[in-house]
């Protein structure tokens, strides 16, 4: 009964050594915080982060708390990791402001080249748009106020669907969608089909854009599939 | 030592099925409202519902055993095709609906799917029928010369558990929390992004009372962690969040209940931020007092009592395992720091209980403010015997009967437990075992 070995579950990617003091990671403001530089130790606890927020995206339905916390724990620490780098505020409604783009105002390559690669791993995921939601009176609680915040872009292409579209017949499959969901501008280029996954390539920088025709080619895929989910809404 | 616990039983799940790793691990206790019954669902999808033997005069000391009273496949394994990804048959959450005739009723969930089971004894059995014969054949009508009534014969007790509703494909996300109102006549459902309130006979519809999913996912910052109803208001209920906040709402104020009626955040505490203090904050449980005067939260590593008049901080937070707050870095980089756990009140609001590792379980008295660390093992159950109290060595000298935080097993941990509604009687699952405690009589 005693002596039982703290049993640790290794992820199969992480290749971290073990983490022999537990105080580095604290602020840098922590009075007990140790001898190593936090920005050194920071970086592996960011690349720890990254590793499981990608770990967490390929799972074919990703657990939503442990993602939003992973994210938030990213903000946190790139925000810290680079504290002079102005990231722009998120002004409504965002323009593009993918995690790669926020990551991009700081100075380091490697970051963004590993959330570049995320992002096009995340445009293999047969994502289904959402039909927009009624908008609550006060805004949903999740919404980040002000400030700079690396976004779930990721979260978009896992629009979730479930079987449950058909209540209405095929009249009301059709009856939520407006143009507001094509003015989404996180649509990456090209979700739909397969596209080689660049494993860290230096150098990514662009954040993706879409123009004219693949907004077009994504509203015939919108159309096209016509699996789209209609939320229960009150008295229904 | 204000409660004298000793170990009654221990249910070893193999036992009762075949030896499927997966399905073995218990994932929700729950006793019904008289305590008679207690369900345990686990993560192959199956419902283990035990009743409490009668006492006898002629044993004294067995002081009402439970034993297997029903066994049934709940959810079975699903296929979304929209999304290609298979649904886990895993029992989420098991809540009973108060007993109002001689059958049971219980709602079990996975992670997509409601369902209200019915189950009903029968020890009875009618025979003698007329156009039947005694294995069921019909009989040739020119044969029947007279008529007999048939009559009801006993027969063994068979307990049998049938489906009666399914409240399917109103959940786009995990269902994390079910809660029967006390109306007896709705009850909600709760996913990471909303909540649903349904009508016990209509499984077609549901209405949708809070929504916290953005217009633009990229602007997610916080999920739905636990919702419950009030015990005697059946127009309230609150939810819990990622973020460590609880909001209390009245769906008297609007349909859509985005907008909170109260909302309780306690203030961070500046000498432990750390870039974990979000996690830890995460609410993994809440419950309403049985009075329904209290909330209670557990978070990571504290239990917290909240008066419902008081918004901006808990009249009571517990340590459950300080000792972790140092080794957060590595229950992060293992994830152990998303365990969640539950946490569960006495019949009387007087103790709280809630797990933790090592198969250890953590009791608080909230009047004395005594606490005790138990442990549910199988090493340690001697038939009747008093439950020893733990105790973890932080630092320095360690005692004798002391374990070093270095030395605890994470992958014991204890998820799940409850208390009977009215006696000192709990249920601790650990994995795959199923511990009942009761407390010793003097």
């Amino acid at each position: 009964m005693l002596s039982k070995g703290l049993k640790r579950k290794r992820e199969e990617e992480e290749e971290k050594e073990p983490l022999a003091v537990d105080a580095w990671w604290l602020d840098p403001g922590h009075a007990a915080v140790a001898e190593a530089p936090p920005a050194v130790a920071s970086s592996s606890l960011f690349d720890l982060s990254v590793l499981k927020l990608h770990h967490s995206l390929q799972q074919s339905e990703p657990d939503l708390r442990h993602l939003v916390l992973v994210v938030n724990t990213l903000r946190r620490i790139q925000a810290s990791m680079a504290p002079a780098a102005a990231l722009p505020p998120v002004p409504s409604p965002p323009a593009a402001p993918s995690v790669a783009d926020n990551l991009l105002a700081s100075s380091d390559a490697a970051l963004s080249a590993s959330m570049a690669s995320l992002l096009e791993d995340l445009s293999h995921i047969e994502g289904l748009s959402q039909a927009p939601q009624p908008l609550a009176d006060e805004g949903p609680p999740g919404r980040s106020i002000g400030g700079a915040a690396p976004s779930l872009g990721a979260l978009d292409l896992l629009g979730p669907a479930t079987g449950c579209l058909l209540d209405d017949g095929l009249e009301g499959l059709f009856e939520d969608i407006d143009t507001s969901m094509y003015d989404n501008e996180l649509w990456a280029p090209a979700s739909e089909g397969l596209k080689p996954v660049p494993e860290d390539g230096p150098g990514k920088e662009e954040a993706p854009e879409l123009d004219e025709a693949e907004l077009d080619y994504l509203m015939d895929v919108l159309v096209g599939t016509q699996a789209l989910e209609r939320p229960p809404g009150p008295g229904r | 030592m204000f409660l004298a616990f000793v170990f009654s039983q221990c249910v070893l799940y193999p036992h009762l099925y075949t030896t499927e790793e997966k399905s073995d691990i218990i994932s929700t206790v729950e006793f019904n409202h008289t305590g008679e019954l207690l369900a345990t669902g686990d993560k192959g999808g199956r419902v283990v519902i035990f009743q409490r033997e009668q006492e006898s005069k002629n044993q004294v000391h067995r002081r009402g055993e439970y034993n297997v009273y029903s066994t049934f496949q709940s959810h079975e394994p699903e296929f979304d095709y929209l999304k290609s990804l298979e649904i886990e048959e895993k029992i989420n959450k098991i809540r009973w609906l108060p007993q109002q005739n001689a059958a049971y009723f219980l709602l079990s969930t996975n992670d997509k799917t409601v369902k209200l089971w019915k189950v009903s004894e029968r020890d009875k059995r009618p025979e003698g029928y007329n156009l039947k014969d005694e294995e069921g054949r019909l009989r040739d009508p020119a044969t029947i010369t007279t008529l007999r009534v048939p009559v009801l014969r006993p027969m063994d007790l068979m307990v049998e558990a049938t489906p009666r509703r399914v409240f399917a494909n109103a959940h786009t996300y995990h269902i994390n929390s079910i809660s029967v109102n006390s109306d007896y006549e709705t009850y909600m459902s709760a996913d990471d992004l909303r909540i649903n309130l349904w009508n016990f006979e209509i499984t077609n519809q549901s209405f949708n009372i809070v929504d916290i999913k953005p217009a633009n996912m990229e602007e997610l910052t916080e999920v739905i962690t636990a919702a419950e109803f009030h015990p005697h208001h059946c127009n309230t209920f609150v939810y819990s969040s990622s973020k460590g906040t609880i909001r209390l709402c009245d769906m008297r104020a609007s349909a859509l209940c985005d907008r909170h009626t109260k909302f309780f955040e306690e203030p961070e505490d500046p000498s432990n931020r750390s870039f974990f203090s979000e996690i830890i904050s995460s609410i993994s449980d809440v419950k309403f007092s049985h009075s329904g005067r209290y909330i209670m939260t557990r978070d990571y590593l504290t239990v917290k009592v909240w008066d419902l008049n008081m918004e901006n901080r808990p009249i009571e937070t517990y340590q459950v395992h300080d000792y972790l707050r140092s080794k957060l870095c590595s229950l992060y980089e293992n994830d152990c720091i998303f365990d969640k756990f539950e946490c569960v009140w006495n019949g009387s609001d007087s103790v709280i209980m809630t797990g933790s590792y090592n198969n250890f379980f953590r009791m608080f008295d909230r009047n004395t403010k005594r606490d005790v660390t138990l442990e549910a093992s199988r090493e340690n159950s001697k038939p009747r015997a008093i439950l020893k109290p733990r105790k973890v060595c932080v630092g320095g000298k360690r005692r004798k009967d002391e374990i070093s935080v270095d030395s605890l097993d994470f992958s014991k941990k204890i998820l799940h437990t409850a208390w009977h509604p009215s006696e000192n009687i709990i249920a601790v699952a650990a994995t795959n075992n199923l511990y009942i405690f009761q407390d010793k009589v003097n």
